[in-house]
């Protein structure tokens, strides 16, 4: 991020904020407000009364707000998302459970978006990445993943933050992991180590490898004075010099 | 996916009838791998009966000590259930190391104990496969097969059971519930997964229409000695090469009690019962480990590519026996 952006308050380098820009730069100024609109549009209210057959009409909580919808039972919960309501933030990386790119939380924990049925999920409280921030402030955990570089294409992102978002709960409600040295001691959030950060986001595949810095985001996040992952490759090279 | 109809029966009365009466109905609990199973059309349900708002989420003490794990505990919840992490440590560890957090927030004990193999040549139907479909042969024992079973295969089917869960349950002596239309009946966790033998297209010896409805722990007093070591490709997410839950009953020099069961080798979570007998009442020492070794290893067979699962298996059964007798842990 250049540090023009950086002064930017938080609502200015919003996502939505940065399609337009992006697309503006791009000189398709003219497709933000349309796409942004029909987005909008839909997530009103996707239920038209005549189902088609084999459909049914549920009815789910997603951030907050009820949405009605038409759906196959087949449909995932993915799929409702990014295709019928225009909640295109959670991503389809793989669509087999095996990257964590659709990842959002329902009652307080998280799951694979791909991995479950929109019908399944009635009456749960859905929440996705677009649901974290407030009208004024992103969430700490997105702030600590543009404060670390947690990210290079973006498109792991929002599976990643959500995980993240949820692992810090997991932690306060005394969870253990695969490499908690003692099952009957939990790890804390000040004494989360990196190798439990790495376990308990082993769920969440980086194709562009930004991992020290997701890392370095989670320890953000959690209270710890994360090193900067580029501070710490400078550090190096210092002691290897020296 | 073909579509289906979606039904919630009111009751497990209600859902083992309608799977009863309808062969082509699938349960879903968690959808872990049945949606994923789906979306590649391995199976073609007619309905799917989620079992999901099922009353079967508790956790309770027997009357002889031990546990009750209603068949909708999420692997989540199970492995950090303070009974099981105090007294069934393995158990814990054994879930812990299978898939990743958000699948373990999803996944019930009875999908897990129910899932299927990841041998990639049953799923993708472009290939012929016993398992999917009976007698149209078995590509895997001539095919690439790094990460199919050692022991107790058929000339039908290679495939090994994909669980973590399954392997700690097994070396814990556990029994399932299950529920049909005649009623309740009781199945010794170790009769519970088939060999493939000529029929690999049944991995269970669950009934159709069955519904399990909780696993039984027995009290077992040296279980805190538990090890659950898991070997893979990477660190985590990742299936088992093979793993290896141990637990001994070490009293002076002397064991009592071992169990020893292995993942990943097999097309049952496997038992290797004639090794821990031979540990009892021997020292728990190094050369005796690797006896014991020997002996759970000893009819492996290797095919074309996974002729290391042999040796890693020796090793592995050899570093969990050893951190068992030190009162368990991380191995
Ligand atoms: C990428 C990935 C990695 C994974 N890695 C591991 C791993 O390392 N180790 C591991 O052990 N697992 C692993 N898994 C598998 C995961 O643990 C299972 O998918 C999960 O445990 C299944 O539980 P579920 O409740 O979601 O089952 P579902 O998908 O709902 O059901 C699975 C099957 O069980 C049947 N079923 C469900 N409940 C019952 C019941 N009560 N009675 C009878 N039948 C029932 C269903 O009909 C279905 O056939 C992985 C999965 C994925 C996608
Ligand atoms: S898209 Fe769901 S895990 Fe990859
Ligand atoms: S930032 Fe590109 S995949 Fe993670």
């Amino acid at each position: 991020m250049s540090n023009e952006e950086k002064k930017l308050s938080p609502k200015q380098r919003s996502r939505r904020n940065f399609l337009g820009q992006s697309l503006t730069a791009a000189g398709a100024a003219i497709a933000a407000p349309s796409l942004l609109n029909s987005c909008q549009n839909k997530t009103a209210d996707s239920a038209s009364n005549d189902l088609v057959e084999g459909e049914t009409m549920i009815r789910l909580k997603i951030n907050g707000e009820f949405q009605k919808l038409n759906v196959e039972p087949r449909v995932t919960l993915l799929d409702a998302l990014r295709e019928q309501l225009g909640l295109t933030g959670s991503k389809k990386g793989c669509d087999h459970g095996q990257c964590g790119a659709c990842t959002v939380i329902i009652d307080g924990e998280r799951v694979y978006s791909c991995l479950t049925l929109a019908v399944m999920q009635e009456d749960k409280e859905i929440t996705t990445i677009e649901g974290l921030a407030t009208e004024d402030n992103l969430h700490p955990v997105q702030m600590a993943f543009l404060d670390n570089d947690g990210f290079q294409c973006g498109y792991c992102t929002p599976g990643q933050i959500c995980a993240s978002v949820a692992l810090l709960d997991e932690i306060k409600n005394g969870s253990v992991s695969y490499v908690t040295p003692d099952l009957t001691s939990p790890p804390e959030l000040a004494s989360l180590s990196e190798t439990e950060i790495k376990e308990r986001m082993s769920g969440n595949l980086c194709r562009c490898s930004a991992y020290n810095g997701i890392v370095a985001a989670v320890q953000q996040a959690a209270g710890q004075t994360p090193p900067s992952p580029a501070a710490s490759i400078e550090n190096q090279q210092v002691e290897e010099v020296s | 996916m073909k579509n289906f109809a979606y039904v919630r029966p009111n009751s497990v009365e209600d859902a083992v009838s309608r799977a009863t009466s309808d062969r082509d109905a699938l349960f879903i609990a968690g959808g872990t791998n049945l949606v994923d199973r789906l979306k590649v059309f391995l199976d073609e349900p007619s309905q799917l009966l989620d079992v999901s708002r099922l009353a079967m989420k508790q956790i309770a003490t027997t009357n002889e000590g031990g546990l009750k794990i209603g068949a909708l505990v999420t692997n989540t919840a199970l492995a950090n259930n303070i009974d099981v992490r105090n007294n069934y440590p393995l158990l814990s560890r054994a879930i812990l190391a299978g898939a990743s957090q958000q699948i373990r927030n999803m996944a019930t004990v009875g999908g897990n104990l129910m899932q299927r193999t990841r041998c990639p040549y049953y799923y993708d139907t472009a290939f012929p496969c016993n398992k999917r479909q009976p007698d149209t042969g078995c590509p895997a024992a001539t095919g690439i097969n790094r990460i199919h079973a050692i022991l107790g295969s058929s000339d039908r089917c290679v495939a090994v059971n994909p669980s973590d869960m399954s392997v700690a349950m097994v070396a814990l002596d556990a029994t399932l519930e299950v529920q049909g239309v005649e009623g309740k009946r009781e199945i010794p966790f170790v009769d519970f997964h088939r060999l493939p033998g000529n029929t690999p297209e049944r991995d269970t010896n669950l009934e159709p229409g069955e519904l399990i409805t909780a696993v039984i722990l027995p009290p077992v007093s040296f279980a805190q000695s538990g090890v659950y070591l898991k070997l893979r490709d990477r660190a985590s997410y990742a299936f088992a090469l093979v793993s290896v839950a141990t637990a001994l009953e070490v009293s002076g020099e002397q064991i009592k009690n071992a169990r020893i069961a292995l993942g990943g080798v097999a097309h049952k979570p496997w038992r290797a019962t004639e090794a821990e007998e031979f540990l009892i009442g021997k020292a728990a020492n190094k050369s005796n480990f690797e006896q014991a070794a020997e002996i759970a290893l000893k009819d492996a067979q290797a095919l074309a590519h996974n002729g290391f699962k042999i040796e890693l298996s020796k090793r592995a059964i050899r570093r969990a026996l050893a951190v068992s007798a030190q009162g368990g842990g991380e191995a």
